[in-house]
């Protein structure tokens, strides 16, 4: 148990040791073992980061969802405006055009009229001359009187 | 050995297990065994560290890996607590005491006298003989006063002898003050382990001189309880070389 010559023996052997441990063993070790770490760590910021986008997207899908449902509504709403300004449309047209037709037969039933009128009058003179021709057959000359039968003729 | 002699008193039993296998004379002398069972611990060491190394998987270590792994992020914890300067020496240095003392003080628990059946006697433990645990004590020692003169200049070191602890009234004290403590880390860091180390062989070799059915009895509970102090002494020793080491960079 004194202390000799020996201690240089495991000294040398201590040092080496020291310096073997550090760089084969320590060295290695505690470099994969960051790696390691460090890669756990980025693995998980990763999923966390992950799962904000998934929640971003969802939103971001949700109120897509929304918009194009509420522009669904709209141009609904707005067809059915349309539609129903078309009928309308419609109706007032035809009204008009029932109108404008009542209208016109109404004219060509007054122009009928007057003209069977002026039919019947041309007649009605035709029959007064020609009964008073056969009235008045010798006596009366048809040119001589010819002023008279016309102003008979528009009293008529 | 023994018959040359007749019978021998438990004295000069225990005295000639306690012998070493040496060459040379006075200081001169060699341990052979400490230096061989120095070397084949520092080999089993380098030979599973080298190993694990390179079969390192990070991402389903198994058995050793595992083992040297916890080790490792064990002795990082420890530095990363008590020291925050440069410890990229410092913590390898940590790891390789650790694995070192305990590898030589787990000899301690194979049986007394393996050897001696082939004839020739060795002791086993390194840690039993005072040139391995200073040979630690001193390289740790050498760092310290290294780190010391590294982080407060030559000039800060000096003054730290000169004004502490007492103030710089009492400046002579304060030397023999400072030497003593300075001086008391290495010897208390050899001398515990070996206090410890070579109690506990010793109690082995009581054991062993008595009749064989009372050895199992108590050679068995004191193994059991030497695998706490093989332990311990190895993380003692560890801890402390760390903490002295803190205390280099730390300025008063």
């Amino acid at each position: 148990m004194n202390v000799n010559a020996t201690i240089f023996g495991q000294l040398i052997t201590f040092v080496l040791l020291v310096w073997f441990v550090m760089k084969y063993v320590w060295a290695p070790i505690t470099t994969m073992m960051d790696a390691r770490t460090k890669r756990m760590a980025d693995g998980l910021a990763a999923g966390e980061r992950g799962k904000h986008e998934l929640d971003l997207a969802a939103k971001r899908s949700s109120e897509v969802l929304h918009e194009t449902k509420q522009k669904a509504a709209e141009i609904i709403a707005q067809a059915e405006k349309r539609a129903s300004q078309i009928i309308e449309e419609a109706k007032s047209s035809a009204k008009e055009e029932g109108a404008r037709l009542v209208v016109a037969a109404k004219a060509d039933i007054d122009q009928e009229v007057y003209r069977a009128r002026e039919a019947l009058r041309q007649q009605v003179a035709a029959l007064a001359v020609a009964g008073a021709e056969q009235i008045l057959r010798r006596e009366v000359d048809a040119k001589a009187h010819a002023d008279l039968l016309a102003a008979i003729k528009t009293q008529l | 050995m023994t018959e040359q002699h007749g019978p021998l008193t438990a004295a000069e039993i225990i005295k000639e297990h306690l012998a070493h296998w040496q060459v040379g004379h006075g200081f001169w002398t060699v341990y052979l065994d400490t230096i061989l069972f120095g070397l084949i611990a520092a080999l089993i060491i380098a030979y599973i560290g080298r190993r694990v190394v390179k079969h390192l998987n990070p991402d389903a270590p198994t058995g050793l890996q595992n083992f040297l792994e916890m080790i490792v992020e064990f002795v990082d914890n420890q530095v990363k607590e008590s020291f925050h300067g440069d410890s990229r020496l410092i913590a390898p240095l940590a790891l390789t005491i650790f694995l070192w003392v305990f590898v030589m003080n787990a000899f301690d628990l194979l049986p007394v006298d393996i050897f001696d059946t082939f004839g020739i006697h060795v002791r086993m433990v390194p840690t039993d003989d005072l040139n391995t645990n200073f040979a630690m004590a001193i390289s740790v020692f050498v760092l310290i006063v290294f780190y010391s003169i590294k982080v407060k200049g030559l000039l800060g070191f000096g003054k730290e002898f000169l004004y502490t602890p007492f103030g710089k009234y009492l400046m002579p004290i304060n030397i023999v003050m400072k030497t003593v403590e300075e001086l008391a880390k290495p010897l208390s860091l050899a001398m515990r382990l070996f206090g410890n180390m070579y109690a506990g062989e010793l109690i082995f070799m009581l054991i062993a001189l008595l009749p064989f059915y009372w050895q199992p009895l108590l050679s068995t509970p004191w193994a059991i309880f030497h695998i706490l102090i093989i332990t311990l002494q190895a993380f003692i020793f560890m801890i402390l070389t760390i903490v002295y080491l803190s205390l280099a960079h730390e300025e008063h």
